[in-house]
């Protein structure tokens, strides 16, 4: 009976979410006060009738409820609480309601927050919320009901993905979904903004932190991934180019120049539009990425053959998304554009640099990413693009921002000086080029090592003379504001991220080798000394398991114990064994035994020495933190307006320049 | 007419933008030409079509009892099979964690004389997931071979799907 509350209680949120996204754009319409008053208690209730089903579906996890097609398809009564609970959103549906589930908790935070904004722009932002919310529960409700019925009921079900059974795993969706969810908020705002032909610059500043937190979100859940395929997959990569990998590196990167974007609306007033469109786009390209990544439909578009209702539901859900936003955008767009001119040398400039660079970049991994399907249309056979193509592109691409980053900050807007930046050319370009050098002896001559090392110098040392300028030039107490300190954490990040990526990637040894019990091999200088493998047991796996201990000079560095498990239902897991280091990860993975019926033989063994690895992570949470900590500024918060004219016509907020 | 100082500046830009353009184009074509992987199954290699290209994917089932691995080393040899066709494959390194007789895979890689010389071996992810491509492929080749189900896929992780 307890599931089909959870199917009525999503019924109902449907019900509220069509109120919520159709009377208060009426209201705002018709300025009808009471209409416009729906939004709030409508998204509240939604919000309660989607956390009463989520609730349900959890419940039913934990009760082993395998009447409940979904949860026996998901989970077994071997499988440990933790991952019940994680096996929620281990599939599609289950995806979808947690999906809608944050949206929830994103609308009401808004609804909470939003007290302050002119009521009619207020209400159209969550009126916009309201309809995603619609298309959301729509597409559950209709074709992809997370309460089905299994009849009769199983006396065990199956089981949970293997690859989801790791901690790390278990919060990736969840924190990824946070991140595409965020950004609803900046869409909702660019589309209020069109509905109502004006973007004040306050309503974009109060915007701001909302996008920051999504971005952070999903920087972190983009790492989170990376980290997990690192020590998951047994391969020692950290990044594919893989399909499911773009699907959430293209919001992110659409995000990134979102958030810059936003800073120059916020602050000048100008590139409005393009602000607007951004927002279209992150919000378009994290809808693209969570059904890209649950449908299927990449690697063929064939792929929906046994359910087409699905595919269907997506392509209309969109196409009225991208193109109704950008129809709008169309007609209103010029009507929203204004602000301040800016000169050839600006931060204006720079930033727009940047944010083309970001654009270009995600255009060409979508490009990349989806071009199985356009191979497919144009008859071009079985075709897809292999990581070369982004490995040769991305980097391009970035090579200006890395460049321009450092002069960022000491520019003006409007209008920049040169001798400043000179001055920073200078000290930057000698020092990273002093380190390049001194680099070169240590690392053999290797380019990219090199590079590596010199763009981590030319990040640091830029941010660094900006903090000293701040420090130097700037009253105690007003140096580092929390939007400032999170730009140069951020801006570190991408040294940090820089270094890490071109370090490891150029000086990393690996080497594939077939070990017998008491064989060493000799690589980066560690002797990694293969003492056999054995038998082991989970909860709900067994293993092998093998032993390796590593020592330097004969010195004991690690005991190192990589598994290949094997699940209940017969999926093989590598669970790597990785000894991690600020400056190096010993990393062990193991292959097969080299005769199948003898586990205590040979084996053959991945061995990798990763140095600077963990650098990669490191500056991604840099950037998380940055953007964590930029959203915390106070001069986002909205004082009361100065005068709140609530009548229904020409709703003008004064700008308040804090 | 003369220009005043904007329409130049104007017009500065638009050209800029329209050679940036140009170049950015140019790249990802030749980026794309030479990243382009095509998929094909034996019976396909066996009738001439992997001819016109020097890497290639090959996707089919690992032949039953066709895994033979060398003594001393990591060097691996076995046959891919669809309905139709069948091709010796060989790689040196380690296998996936589901590869296995009967498994389906995909080889990245090139023809050695009537061998096929791999760089890199997928194997499905799960014995739920099956490359949809490969499905389609195989299908293509084959109307009758019997395939997984196609649900199966649609309820498959988030995170690469690689072996």
């Amino acid at each position: 009976m307890t599931p089909e509350l959870g199917q009525l209680a999503l019924i109902l949120a449907l019900l509220l979410a069509l109120a919520q996204g159709i009377l208060p754009l009426l209201g705002a319409w018709r300025g009808n006060r009471a209409l416009m008053a729906v939004a709030r208690p409508a998204a509240a209730g939604q919000a309660v009738f989607v956390a009463m089903a989520f609730g349900i579906l959890v419940w039913a996890f934990v009760r082993f409820d395998f009447s409940v097609q979904y949860v026996a398809d998901n989970s077994n009564l071997a499988l440990p609480w933790y991952y019940r609970i994680a096996a929620v959103w281990g599939a599609h549906e289950g995806s979808l309601l947690l999906w809608i589930f944050i949206l929830n908790v994103w609308t009401v935070a808004l609804a909470a927050f939003s007290q302050k904004l002119p009521e009619v722009f207020a209400s159209r932002v969550l009126a916009v919320m309201g309809l995603i919310a619609v298309g959301f529960l729509a597409f559950i409700i209709f074709t992809s009901n997370p309460f089905g019925r299994l009849l009769p009921m199983p006396g065990d079900g199956a089981d949970l993905n293997p690859v989801l059974q790791d901690p790390g795993m278990t919060f990736h969706p969840p924190v990824l979904y946070t991140g595409y969810v965020g950004f609803s908020v900046a869409f909702a705002f660019a589309i209020a903004g069109l509905l109502g032909g004006e973007l004040e610059q306050a309503w974009v500043r109060w915007a701001r932190p909302w996008t920051n937190i999504a971005w952070a979100f999903l920087t972190c859940g983009i790492v989170a991934g990376s980290w997990w395929a690192y020590a998951e997959l047994g391969w020692g990569g950290w990044w594919f180019w893989d399909p499911v990998e773009n699907a959430s590196f293209m919001p992110w990167l659409v995000g990134l120049g979102l958030i810059h974007a936003q800073a120059i609306t916020e602050k000048r007033g100008s590139l409005r539009a393009w602000t607007i469109l951004l927002s279209i786009f992150a919000f378009s390209l994290s809808l693209l990425g969570t059904f890209l990544v649950r449908s299927g439909v990449l690697t063929s578009v064939h792929a929906f053959a046994s359910d087409p209702r699905r595919g269907i539901f997506i392509l209309a859900f969109l196409t009225i998304v991208v193109g109704g936003s950008l129809l709008l955008y169309a007609l209103r767009a010029p009507k929203v554009a204004g602000g301040k001119p800016f000169k050839v040398v600006s931060r204006e400039t720079v930033l727009l640099i940047g944010n083309l660079m970001f654009a270009v970049a995600a255009a060409m991994v979508l490009l990349g990413t989806l071009f199985p399907l356009i191979g497919d249309a144009l008859n071009l056979g079985r075709v897809s693009v292999g990581p070369p193509y982004f490995g040769f592109l991305f980097p391009l691409l970035m090579l200006p921002v890395v460049l321009l980053l450092p002069f960022g900050p000491f520019l003006r807007w409007g209008k920049g000086d040169t001798p400043v930046l000179k001055q920073v050319l200078l000290r930057a370009g000698i020092a990273a080029a002093a380190c390049a050098i001194v680099a070169a002896f240590f690392v053999d001559g290797q380019l990219k090592a090199i590079a590596g090392v010199a763009s981590l110098v030319w990040l640091s040392v830029g941010v660094l003379l900006y903090a000293i300028k701040r420090w130097r030039e700037v009253p105690r107490g007003r140096r580092y504001p929390a939007e400032m300190a999170g730009m140069l954490l951020a801006h570190l990040g991408v040294g940090v991220f820089v270094a890490g990526v071109l370090l490891s990637e150029s000086l990393s040894v690996t080497s594939d080798v077939r070990m017998a019990p008491g064989q060493t091999q000799h690589i980066g200088g560690y002797d990694f000394l293969f003492q056999g493998a054995h038998r082991t047991t989970g909860p709900n796996w067994r293993a092998d398991q093998g032993v390796i201990t590593v020592t330097r000079d004969s010195k004991a560095v690690a005991v190192m114990h990589p598994q290949k498990r094997t699940y209940l239902r017969g999926q093989v897991q590598t669970e790597s064994a990785v000894d991690a280091g600020i400056f190096r990860d010993l990393y062990v993975a193991l292959g097969e035994p080299m005769d199948a019926n003898d586990i205590e033989g040979a084996w053959s063994l991945r061995l990798y020495y990763k140095p600077f690895i963990r650098w990669i992570w490191g500056g991604g949470l840099l950037m998380m933190l940055g953007g964590f900590v930029c959203a915390g500024d106070k001069r986002f918060r909205i004082k009361r307006a100065a005068k709140t004219e609530t009548a229904a016509a020409g709703l003008q907020v004064e700008e308040t320049h804090a | 007419m003369p220009m005043n100082p904007t329409r130049k500046r104007r017009l500065t830009i638009v050209v800029s933008i329209l050679v940036a353009a140009a170049i950015a184009a140019v790249l990802v074509v030749l980026a794309l030409q030479n990243n382009m992987n095509y998929l094909l199954t034996p019976s396909q290699v066996q009738s001439g079509e992997a001819s016109s290209y020097t890497t290639f994917r090959l996707g089919g089932m690992v032949k039953a009892g066709s895994i033979q691995r060398s003594n001393d080393s990591l060097k691996v040899t076995f046959t891919v099979v669809d309905a139709g066709g069948a091709m010796p494959v060989e790689y040196t390194g380690i296998l996936p964690d589901l590869f296995r007789d009967n498994q389906s895979v995909i080889a990245t890689g090139h023809m050695d004389n009537a061998h096929f010389i791999a760089t890199e071996v997928l194997a499905k992810h799960d014995e739920t997931y099956m490359p949809k491509e490969l499905k389609d492929a195989m299908a293509k080749a084959h109307a009758d071979k019997k395939i997984e189900d196609a649900a199966a896929a649609q309820d498959n992780m988030p995170g690469t799907p690689r072996p």
